[in-house]
């Protein structure tokens, strides 16, 4: 049963992600990085991480994305980004990527196939084991992350308050 | 295995989904009622004992009308945008303990899911606004946009006192945990407050009605829309209604528990209705703030307040 789900989901997961990359329209790929982001979440849970799976879809899908989605819709991008996407969009555009790609699946298969124990399989972590480990070995990562978040937070109020201040002179 | 034991409770799926449409359906007419009661008119009487059926007359006008669809828009979107929202509405109801153990999932991420749910919502309410491609609509998508990223920071927050007082994102073990001390209302009071005001935003109903606000904006987001999807619009608003109500129950008010002469869901539905009251009289009571107002009111006061709120209650529970 589980596998049945994993190998949909994981189906779901590449097909939609090979779409987001393939749409000339700003927003329908934006809507399908938003599906590969839930069926991600629905590999997560499957994988016995519910509580990866339920912030994955409140953050990924439904806060950052949604800003992605925000910003597309007020440069109100019409017909002529859609031929200029077209334009960068020709195949020997993909010939890097893939060869490189392809490196990282290689090493990835070698990895799996070297790997002693693949396990991988159901063990249900709870919150608030998540919560202890995170607040226990993990703190310095978290407060490394706080770090960068508060200076974003503090670059994007200074950039916004020159503007105004222009705007006011 | 997964968080929560596969039982009977695939049963409840159907008549959970349907009753709360529904019940969505129903409350459309004694909203009107209520409001007309209260500005001194009589509201839809004619159809049915006081206009019960008033629903049933609204459907079928539905049903029956022209269902155009904007050549000069996103047909995909357009389609899809009233879809997403009802569906992630009535989705969060999986988690929802009527009674006890009557719930479609008990899993330990019931908050986290309702909070995804609703986050979820606002894909249809950004997509119903790009895709009409309309200055209204999108106008009232990205206020609808903006205002439900920004309140969904203070509606988490202001759960996790309750969270932290029960100690499990259970929505059971927290009613379970209100059966031994006192409702959450009274100590995580701040919390219910600020949880208030972020639901009202986050379900854009009046007075945070500013996405569809019909004086500025005609309809906002949902200004194309007609027929059928116009109703699951309308219908997904009632829903998230419903649920906001359900979920100030469950945390602050105690869910099904009460005297036990009568059964636990009959305490359950009572709490939920007096609430929806409630929402349809702040609707009656209160003007609409202006949109600044509303996101400054949200960063400047609630966010400061509620981390206040998570301190306290933090502090309070390590002393005791």
């Amino acid at each position: 049963m589980e596998y049945i789900l994993f190998i949909i989901a994981a189906a779901i997961t590449i097909g939609s992600s090979i779409l987001a990359l393939t749409r000339l329209n700003a927003s329908h790929a934006l809507i399908y990085l938003v599906v590969t982001l839930l069926a991600l979440a629905v590999i997560f849970f499957l994988l016995g991480a519910p509580f990866a799976a339920a912030l994955q879809i409140v953050v990924y899908a439904g806060a950052i994305v949604v800003l992605f989605l925000f910003v597309v819709m007020m440069l109100n991008l019409g017909k002529s980004s859609v031929e200029r996407e077209q334009r960068w969009l020709q195949p020997r555009m993909w010939y890097g990527p893939a060869v490189l790609s392809a490196i990282l699946f290689a090493i990835l298969c070698v990895a799996i196939y070297d790997s002693p124990s693949s396990d991988t399989t159901g063990t249900m972590v709870s919150p608030k084991e998540v919560g202890t480990e995170l607040f226990g070995p993990y703190i310095i990562a978290v407060e490394l992350a706080g770090f960068l978040l508060l200076a974003g937070l503090v670059g994007a109020y200074h950039l916004g308050r020159r503007y105004l201040s222009d705007r006011r002179s | 295995m997964f968080g929560f034991e596969i039982n009977w409770s695939y049963v409840l799926i159907l008549p959970v989904a349907l009753g709360v449409l529904v019940f969505a359906l129903v409350l459309v007419w004694w909203e009107r009622r209520l409001l007309g009661w209260w500005q001194d008119r009589l509201g839809p009487n004619r159809v049915g004992w006081f206009g019960v059926l008033q629903f049933v007359a609204d459907a079928i006008k539905l049903f029956t009308k022209d269902d155009w669809i904007p050549p000069f828009g996103d047909r995909f979107f357009f389609v899809l945008a009233p879809f997403v929202v009802c569906a992630a509405m009535i989705m969060a109801f999986v988690v929802v303990p009527f009674d006890e153990g009557w719930v479609i999932a008990d899993t330990n991420i019931a908050v986290l899911w309702f909070l995804a749910m609703s986050s979820l919502a606002v894909y249809g309410v950004l997509l119903g606004g790009l895709a009409s491609n309309n200055k209204y609509a999108l106008l009232g998508g990205l206020r609808a946009a903006a205002q439900m990223v920004t309140y969904e920071v203070f509606m988490g927050l202001s759960i996790l006192g309750v969270v932290m007082m029960a100690g499990s994102f259970s929505l059971s073990d927290i009613v379970m945990a209100q059966a031994d001390s006192i409702w959450y209302c009274i100590p995580q009071c701040v919390g219910l407050f600020i949880f208030i005001i972020a639901g009202l935003a986050e379900t854009h109903r009046l007075p945070f009605d500013l996405p569809e606000a019909e004086h500025e904006l005609t309809a906002g987001y949902h200004t194309e829309y007609s027929g059928m999807k116009f109703g699951l619009i309308m219908a997904a608003e009632y829903v998230a209604l419903i649920l906001l109500s359900c979920m100030i129950t469950i945390m602050f008010f105690g869910g099904w528990l009460g005297p036990s002469f009568l059964p636990g869901f009959v305490w359950f539905g009572m709490k939920v209705f007096i609430l929806i009251n409630f929402f349809i009289l702040l609707r009656a009571a209160i003007p609409r703030p202006r949109y600044d107002q509303l996101m400054s009111l949200g960063w400047k006061i609630l966010l400061p307040l509620s981390l206040l709120n998570l301190l306290a209650t933090g502090a309070v529970l390590l002393l005791i």
